[in-house]
């Protein structure tokens, strides 16, 4: 059986089904940028910067269209509390690689669009639904997102908390993403 | 129990159980993946994986449209790689540049999809052909990269949300005033995670063309797929494909999450105004905007019975002054039988510019994208800030209709009253 072994430091080793054991963070302290309803790809990321594979472009240019000067002031481990239908539009999987290439270590909202949400936990990046959180923070607030309690310790010291995700996409997730999921599948088995 | 809709029979079938429910995670054997050049985005997380040959290259369709021709030597260099990989793994039905369109147009067109279907595609408007009775859902890269691997995704079985439509609409008005009614009704995310099945005699009395642009634009809904059931229109547009034919219907007694009932008799044409699909006007509550661009164009507007719209009412008449009209078809065989009947002889001398069939200008990528201070009425999807260009510019969303009648009078025009 899949499950967690040695918790501990925020940290606790994965073992999947097929022996191998991965780590994934459990938690998240950071500042917060705040965004508004029905953020759309094209928002985080112009499809004039798609002409290519770079990840790199892609984080250079994230929220472009809202802010120019937001992928300069980002820093690894801020957190984004967004309203309704995040990462509504187009698949581009560009958008989630921007915002993880950034170091953002996970996003919060009332609602994700459906493709966005598969494409962020297929790379690893937590996205958790947390109706009504939006209008209890502010952008530059510190808050904690704790995975194994499922809720989110606020500045003010109020507590949220997020919808817990399906067991198959919390998998997916603490596997470290869907291309590490599959490794460790395919991977011979180890006793 | 209550009976079954179209969408969760083709799961069903697709995950070998005899009954799924809404909710419930499935592992669905695809029968199509298809790809435009998110393949080579996929191509990263493939080689990772560790596999070196796709499960079954009959079962994988492959074409160019983002960027076609290649504006760019990095994005030809990309088409390089797609070619090379396609050969490689002996992907038969790659179509290169000259044999392109835009991927959703190119497998309707081409006969690819089938009533009762899975199918998977690299782009959010994969929905479109669920309007032959499949259930086509729209993934990303790393998503894609998993079905080339393996031929199945795991999938959330939606509930499915009834839109039954009901009426006569007002003359020179169409399914996509139809598709921009219902989503300025249920919001741009209205239908999330949620399949949109169409029903009612409005819905029943469209060609084909038309079933397309509601199901394209259920992506605006926020829907994973968008149907309709299977009939003879359907065979009809289909037989030349020469494959089965066997249609599926929803259980009478199949359990709908929500009906949505629209009745449009009389119901003229409609705008999605910026910055948002959901943003609704009657075309009569715009009239007299000032325009720079009018774009004919995209997977949504762009298909044979659209640009003779364009042609009728452009037909001994000049473009504004000062306003360019761009008409992209949305396919190399949209392109020659436009060219077959006329219609690009039309459009040049009315000043339009007609260009090769690409997604380019409808996701602001290349080859006719909007300034800061433009103002554009386009038959394209979505109109979100920065989508067909600079974040400052306005996009408005209408008809074939509207847009050309507008392009004609560099204003938003009623095509009603031209």
């Amino acid at each position: 059986m899949a499950g967690f072994v040695n918790p501990g430091q925020g940290h606790e080793v994965y073992c999947s089904s097929s022996g191998s054991c991965l780590r994934m963070q459990r938690q998240f302290r950071g500042r917060v940028w705040t965004f508004g309803d029905d953020i759309s790809t094209d928002h985080i990321i112009a499809g004039k910067y798609l002409g290519t594979t770079d990840p790199n472009v892609f984080a250079a240019h994230a929220f472009e269209a809202v802010d120019p000067a937001w992928a300069k002031s980002v820093q690894v481990g801020d957190l984004i509390v967004a309203g309704d239908n995040f990462g509504c539009g187009s698949s581009r999987e560009q958008a989630p690689i921007a915002l993880k290439t950034l170091g953002v270590s996970a996003i919060l909202a009332n609602s994700f669009a459906r493709i966005f949400f598969r494409n962020s936990i297929n790379l690893g990046l937590p996205v958790l639904e947390c109706p009504g959180l939006r209008r209890k923070v502010n952008a530059g607030d510190v808050i904690e997102v704790d995975m194994a309690e499922g809720e989110v310790r606020l500045s003010d010291g109020g507590v949220s908390r997020f919808n817990a995700l399906p067991p198959n996409v919390l998998e997916i997730l603490e596997a470290g993403g869907l291309v590490a999921k599959i490794r460790a599948e395919r991977a011979p088995h180890r006793t | 129990m209550p009976g079954l809709t179209i969408s969760e029979k083709i799961l069903a079938r697709a995950s070998h159980a005899e009954v799924v429910r809404p909710g419930q995670i499935i592992d669905g054997e695809v029968d199509l993946l298809y790809m435009h050049e998110m393949l080579a985005m996929a191509l990263l997380p493939f080689n990772e994986i560790g596999t070196t040959a796709v499960w079954d290259p009959n079962k994988i369709v492959v074409t160019l449209d983002h960027w076609v021709p290649p504006p760019t030597p990095e994005i030809a260099k990309m088409h390089q790689t797609i070619r090379d990989f396609c050969h490689k793994q002996g992907i038969q039905r790659f179509h290169d540049v000259g044999d392109h369109g835009i991927v959703h147009q190119l497998i309707a067109e081409r006969g690819y999809a089938q009533p009762g279907e899975l199918i998977i595609g690299s782009d959010s408007h994969t929905n479109m052909v669920g309007a032959v009775g499949a259930f086509a859902a729209g993934i990303g890269a790393t998503d894609t990269a998993a079905v080339m691997a393996s031929g199945r995704l795991w999938l959330r079985v939606p509930e499915t949300l009834r839109v039954d439509i009901r009426g006569t609409l007002s003359e020179r008005t169409t399914a996509k005033d139809v598709i921009l009614k219902v989503i300025g009704t249920t919001g741009d995310d209205g239908a999330r995670y949620a399949a949109v099945e169409f029903t009612g005699s409005t819905v029943k009395g469209f060609p084909m063309n038309e079933r397309f642009v509601l199901c394209n634009m259920t992506t605006e809904m926020g829907a994973k797929v968008g149907l309709i059931e299977a009939d003879q229109v359907t065979k009809q547009y289909l037989a030349h494909a020469g494959r089965p034919f066997h249609p599926i219907a929803s259980d009478e007694d199949a359990a709908f999450s929500k009906t949505f009932s629209f009745e449009v008799d009389g119901m003229g044409p409609q705008v999605a105004c910026p910055s948002n699909p959901a943003n609704l006007k009657p075309v009569e509550d715009v009239e007299g905007t000032k325009i720079d661009v009018a774009f004919l164009g995209s997977c949504t507007n762009a298909r044979i019975e659209d640009l003779r719209i364009a042609a009728g009412l452009l037909k001994g008449e000049r473009v504004a002054r000062g306003v360019r009209f761009q008409i992209t078809p949305a396919s190399q065989i949209i392109y020659r039988q436009a060219l077959k009947e006329g219609l690009i002889e039309i459009f040049m001398d009315a000043g339009a510019t007609f260009t090769s069939s690409t997604c380019g200008p409808c996701f602001g990528g290349h080859l006719g994208t909007l300034a800061g201070d433009e103002v554009c009425i386009s038959s394209t999807n979505r109109n979100y800030p920065g989508r067909m260009g600079s974040p400052q510019a306005q996009v408005y969303l209408a008809s074939p209709w509207t847009v050309t009648a507008s392009a004609i009078h560099g204003e938003i025009t009623d095509p009603r009253k031209v």
